[in-house]
């Protein structure tokens, strides 16, 4: 059984991948929107453009995976294909693990390209990869299934965009992405400690040899912590959906 | 017999609105069972209880041996599905549609393509099999909806009002299809709301009427029902204008009505009242010239067991 439904899970993604990512929202929110804001920080200020990197790498693992599931999963809703998946062999959370796991590989394919461009264009060969990715592929998966927990919650895309991007622009200004956590008022500190891309934050920038407010185990164990946490209740509202 | 359908007591609810109101049937392992009723009776939505899309608020339902509360993956494998929307994937072409349902449903790696090609030519699709889904007409939509509910070859197809919004000729070329499942082994659980559908591919009709099935049997057995009185259409070659009241007066009794040029009369032995017929028009001068056994239609039981005019369930899909 699980591992039909495994099998499912990894047809359900290539599938995704084989038809959503080129889609005009996946490109427009997942890639043109971070490239574009990254390109606007580096042109007001190229000097001390590394300090920005973290925080541009968390966003872009932020946008490209919310944008993909809204696409994988809304696409699909509004025209009754997602039906189809239910009506197969498969449990109802393996086609929603599968619908993650399509956006967890598109934010992994952006993200790689961001962050091999600003290591290769500003030098930043001192990253620790091991680091790098123990934080970033627990970080795709929490931003996935966040944008999973969003979409099923109504049908259309556009719906769903906007939604999400309640979440994303509240973490891009309160997660440290531009202005250090540290230099924030205490409640919005506190805040900002609830939020996932806090810690995607601080473990990417510890990655990159920077000071972190908290030790990247932590990180790492929090981001990890959070993937059932998010996976559950969109399990759930997906269900009350259908049933 | 076997039993691929065995339903007792369905009811489903939303937000305290009965959608099925305590169902009870069996469907035979090979036949051809169609749920008959008119948009909204509850047939989609026993549908997507007995697949697994939506829980039972009461009763039990066994498909294919399958408890659908407990064991419904099990149940999943061996039936398939064609909902009322054409929902494959419009970005994939029509082979790679049927290869990721092979996919889907764990078939074998070699057979994904042999399978998907082999069920492009039965439909008539092979030509097209490399467009995408996206380009295709309605009715190859259609077509290639079934087509992929086929791909895992199971036992057991729900086929949800298959022919809506399909041109007569898709329409009668999707009847063909049913008709072949139906002999090559396959049970097929049919929801339509066109009763000569129904009639046609049908074994066993269910009809259902805001949600409870007001009857089940053969399409000749609920016609019966509808058949108060046997009765008999004549008309001769030259019109004579007082043979109802002649015949009439021949057959005491018997209701003798003139019908536009026919005489129609109601009841009665069939020998004598052929003989009073015959014996009318040679004392008349004139030759009979059709006699015709009326019976009653899937529309006239319908209408009686239901109470519902077949034009309201026509005009509520655009019917043909």
């Amino acid at each position: 059984m699980w591992y039909e439904n495994l099998r499912s899970i990894y047809y359900i993604a290539l599938k995704d991948m084989k038809t959503y990512y080129l889609k005009p929202p996946a490109i427009s929110w997942g890639i043109v929107f971070p490239a574009a804001w990254i390109l606007a920080f580096y042109l007001r200020n190229p000097r001390n453009f590394e300090e920005l990197v973290p925080g541009l790498i968390a966003m872009t693992v932020l946008f490209s995976t919310t944008a993909m599931e809204v696409v994988v999963i809304n696409f699909e809703l509004r025209l009754g294909s997602l039906e189809r998946l239910l009506l197969a062999p498969v449990s109802l959370s393996g086609v929603l693990l599968g619908k993650i796991l399509g956006g967890t590989v598109f934010g992994l394919m952006i993200t790689a390209v961001i962050t091999l461009a600003s290591v290769l264009s500003l030098g930043l060969f001192s990253v620790n990869i091991i680091y790098l990715l123990l934080i970033l592929l627990p970080s795709l998966l929490v931003f996935s299934s966040l944008g999973a927990l969003l979409c099923v919650l109504v049908k259309e895309v556009f719906e769903a965009q906007t939604l999400a991007n309640l979440p994303r622009f509240l973490m891009v200004f309160l997660c440290g992405v531009f202005v250090p956590i540290s230099t924030l008022p205490p409640v919005l500190k506190q805040i900002a400690y609830v939020l996932p891309l806090t810690y995607t934050i601080d473990g990417i920038r510890q990655s990159f040899g920077g000071a972190g407010d908290i030790a990247i185990a932590i990180d790492v164990v929090v981001l990890i912590a959070l993937i059932p946490v998010l996976i559950l209740p969109a399990t759930r509202l997906l269900a009350r959906r259908f049933v | 017999m076997a039993k691929a359908i065995e339903v007792a007591g369905l009811t489903k609810a939303y937000d305290g609105l009965v959608a099925v109101d305590s169902i009870s049937f069996d469907v035979n392992a090979g036949e051809v069972f169609g749920f008959l009723g008119p948009n909204g009776a509850g047939k989609t939505t026993t549908i997507r209880v007995l697949t697994g899309l939506s829980r039972p608020t009461v009763g039990s339902a066994r498909v294919l041996g399958h408890d659908i509360a407990s064991d419904i993956v099990k149940a999943k494998k061996a039936f398939g599905v064609v909902p009322e929307q054409s929902n494959m994937y419009d970005e994939l072409s029509g082979l790679e549609n049927l290869i990721f349902m092979g996919q889907l449903y764990g078939m074998p790696r070699l057979e994904h393509r042999t399978r998907g090609e082999e069920l492009l030519k039965t439909f008539g699709l092979f030509e097209r099999k490399d467009s995408k889904f996206a380009t295709y007409s309605r009715g190859m939509k259609r077509a290639l909806t079934i087509a992929a509910a086929l791909v895992h070859k199971p036992r057991l197809l729900f086929l949800d009002e298959p022919t809506v919004g399909l041109d007569v000729m898709a329409a009668r070329s999707l009847r063909t299809i049913i008709k072949r499942l139906k002999e090559s082994g396959i049970t097929v659980f049919l929801t339509t709301h066109y009763l000569e559908e129904a009639d046609m591919l049908c074994d066993r009709i269910a009809l259902l009427v805001k949600g409870k099935i007001v009857a089940i049997d053969t399409p000749a057995r609920l016609k019966a029902m509808a058949e108060e009185k046997p009765a008999l259409d004549v008309s001769f070659k030259i019109p004579l204008a007082k043979a109802a009241d002649e015949l009439g007066r021949r057959l005491p009794g018997l209701a003798v009505v003139r019908a536009d040029d026919r005489i129609r009369i109601y009841g009665g032995d069939a020998d004598v009242v052929l003989h009073a017929i015959l014996g009318y028009a040679t004392e008349n001068g004139t030759q009979v010239a059709a006699v015709s056994s009326l019976k009653p239609s899937l529309e006239d039981a319908f209408v009686k067991l239901t109470g519902l005019s077949p034009l309201v369930m026509a005009a509520e899909k655009g019917g043909r």
